[in-house]
């Protein structure tokens, strides 16, 4: 196996003195499909900032295809091929669900080019093929904020795929979706994985088990345990801080 | 936004063939002040073009556009001071000698050349806000932040000017209308006509030029920047030069504005930077409504001329209204007079005052939907 996608080395985030993160070490392999589970507050979301480089770690590096991406902008890691989906669905709402793919799909990305270019035959077949995957073909004119909130989520995650990314971090992506939406959610990340390299972030225990993929437990800025979603039921240590306390509730 | 359907490509159509119909007849069938009025109108809507792509579509509330304006005013003002002082001591502009100054500034010299003058009109607002904005964007300067810094720029701009009696005539400002251009006073009655054509046809250039900037995806990553700029940035987009670009733009249109609006009502003077001014600029926009570029020519025109008209019957009446107007306008039509139009508001208000009883097709009711869901 050559060297892994993405390595998170010691990543430590303090703000003002509280750890949001604390010696985290993470390696996702291409191709691997990865679920990373943990209570409110265990640093899941800044994890993924950290990745993207809206926050800058207090300590330890990330290293994406053997380069490291701290310091660098935003924009500039999506480039390098990094997508992100943010908790609540986040598209461009003014915008009709073709012209959304259509910003997500056009190279380059620079003004000069936006302004002079039409968009080459290629990208109008990548949109057509994303809004297949999605379900969305019927949509294509429409007003993206028009959607409801599970076409939202993934006309969002087609955006995220029209990037051609070798990562896709998601967060959260069956918040408020319904049972069927999130079966459909599920499939459709399970069948992104293997082009590309996906981690999904979550608290649905049964979607998580959908996914059927291995499993990191966040805790208190620290991954606690990693492995299958069986294994993790059965360690105690996960039980305590985190499955245990949701089965109290329950 | 990208494609016109044929309901609106109808409203437009009828829109463009009335407003050229009004710019071929007015030179015969107003008198020569009204027109000059209606030149210096026209010239303030390019001014309010760049309003709109900046704030309708890109979100940036400029409170500061009036310092563009002014610069190219000045830009304008000094060519023709210059192309008209060669009778005066020193062969400077006769100002020069109330200060004892002899000799002419230096950065007054490239402008004796025309052509230096009528590219430096809209390339030296540009550049200048290119470089302010590039400074403020890089910084993550945004929405209320953004407009106070623009208004504060604005002031800095103001009190320099009109603290620079050595150089720029300080306060008084620059007179045009006495100047010579082509052997004829830029006062005179047949160069304000040429001026009102001149300011009629770049305002159709400027619409056509800020149409074709949103047409496609740079329009919409501008109005990506504006609804969720974090978006824009993770999709591989860099939002400060989308930003820097709209605002030059902007402030090139400003300046282009600005030295139209000059030759037609006389002088340049540090009140093109006064604060309100730059607030009436939103106002037109706001008014006429935001995001639709048509509107931000007919909110500058319309406001204007009725400025005008009221202000001879009902002076010092004219706030009141221009305030009364923007409230209105802000509270019951958010949108604006042509985005409330183009929402199918005509319609509406026929078919409840009772004259449009029948309803059509698809179209309308999809308007009547969205109208629903809305209220």
């Amino acid at each position: 196996m050559s060297s892994p996608l993405l390595e998170l080395k010691k990543i430590s985030v303090s703000f003002e003195g509280f750890l949001a993160l604390r010696d985290l070490d993470l390696v996702l392999n291409k191709g691997d499909l990865r679920a990373v589970i943990g209570p409110n507050g265990a640093g899941k979301t800044t994890f993924l900032d950290v990745i993207t480089g809206k926050v800058l770690p207090t300590k330890g590096d990330v290293i994406f295809k053997e380069k490291s991406l701290l310091g660098q902008k935003e924009f500039r890691i999506a480039r390098k091929g990094i997508g992100r989906k943010f908790q609540s669905p986040r598209i461009f709402e003014n915008l009709s669900v073709q012209e959304n793919l259509a910003l997500s799909v056009s190279r380059p990305k620079t003004p000069f080019s936006l302004l002079i270019d039409n968009l080459k035959v290629k990208h109008l077949d990548q949109i057509q093929h994303l809004m297949s995957i999605v379900n969305l073909q019927s949509k294509a004119n429409i007003r993206a904020g028009a959607l409801s909130h599970g076409q939202k989520q993934w006309l969002e995650i087609a955006m995220l795929v029209g990037q051609d990314p070798d990562l896709l971090l998601v967060d959260e992506p069956v918040a408020g979706l319904t049972d069927e939406e999130t079966d459909l959610t599920a499939d459709l990340l399970k069948s992104l994985a293997g082009d590309h390299t996906v981690l999904v972030i979550d608290h649905d225990m049964e979607f998580i088990r959908r996914l059927d993929c291995p499993v990191s437990v966040l805790h208190q800025g620290h991954v606690l345990k990693e492995g299958s979603m069986s294994e993790i039921q059965k360690d105690p240590l996960v039980i305590e801080v985190y499955l245990g306390q949701s089965e109290e509730e329950e | 936004m990208s494609i016109f359907s044929t309901k609106k490509s109808w409203i437009h159509l009828t829109l463009w063939v009335l407003i050229i119909a009004l710019i071929i007849a007015a030179p015969t069938l107003l008198p020569v002040f009204r027109l000059n009025l209606l030149g210096r109108y026209l010239s303030l809507a390019i001014v309010a073009l760049g309003v709109d792509l900046i704030w309708g579509f890109t979100g940036m509330l400029s409170l500061g556009q009036g310092i563009f304006f002014a610069l190219g005013g000045y830009c304008a003002a000094m060519f023709l001071q210059l192309n008209s002082s060669g009778e005066f001591p020193n062969g400077i502009p006769e100002f020069f000698g109330l200060y004892g100054v002899e000799k002419l500034p230096f950065f007054w010299e490239p402008f004796k050349s025309s052509i230096f003058t009528l590219i430096s009109i809209w390339l030296l607002p540009a550049i200048i806000a290119g470089l302010l904005g590039y400074l403020v964007f890089r910084n993550r300067i945004k929405g209320v932040y953004f407009s106070i810094l623009t208004q504060a720029a604005l002031l800095v701009f103001f009190n320099f000017f009109n603290g620079q009696q050595k150089l720029i005539n300080g306060t008084n400002g620059l007179k045009t209308d006495v100047t010579q251009l082509f052997g004829q006073m830029v006062g005179s009655e047949i160069m304000q006509r040429w001026f009102f054509w001149i300011s009629a046809v770049l305002v159709i250039l400027a619409w056509f030029f800020a149409k074709w900037i949103v047409r496609d995806r740079f329009g919409n990553i501008l109005i990506g920047i504006r609804d969720d700029e974090a978006r824009v940035r993770f999709t591989g987009y860099n939002p400060v030069i989308f930003k820097t670009i709209i605002f030059s733009i902007a402030g090139g249109l400003a300046g282009i504005s600005g030295a139209l609006y000059t030759v037609q009502s006389g002088i340049v003077s540090p009140q093109f930077m006064t604060v309100p001014f730059s607030i009436e600029m939103v106002v037109w926009v706001a008014v006429g409504g935001r995001g639709t570029l048509l509107g931000a020519i007919l909110g500058a025109v319309f406001i204007n001329y009725a400025k005008s008209l009221v202000s001879e019957a009902l002076p010092a009446s004219w706030m009141f209204i221009q305030g009364g107007l923007f409230i209105l306008v802000v509270t019951a039509l958010p949108e604006g007079v042509l985005g409330w139009i183009r929402k199918g508001g005509l319609k509406k208000l026929l078919f409840l005052i009772g004259i449009n009883k029948k309803l059509e097709t698809y179209p309308s009711l999809e308007i009547n939907e969205q109208g629903e869901v809305k209220s």
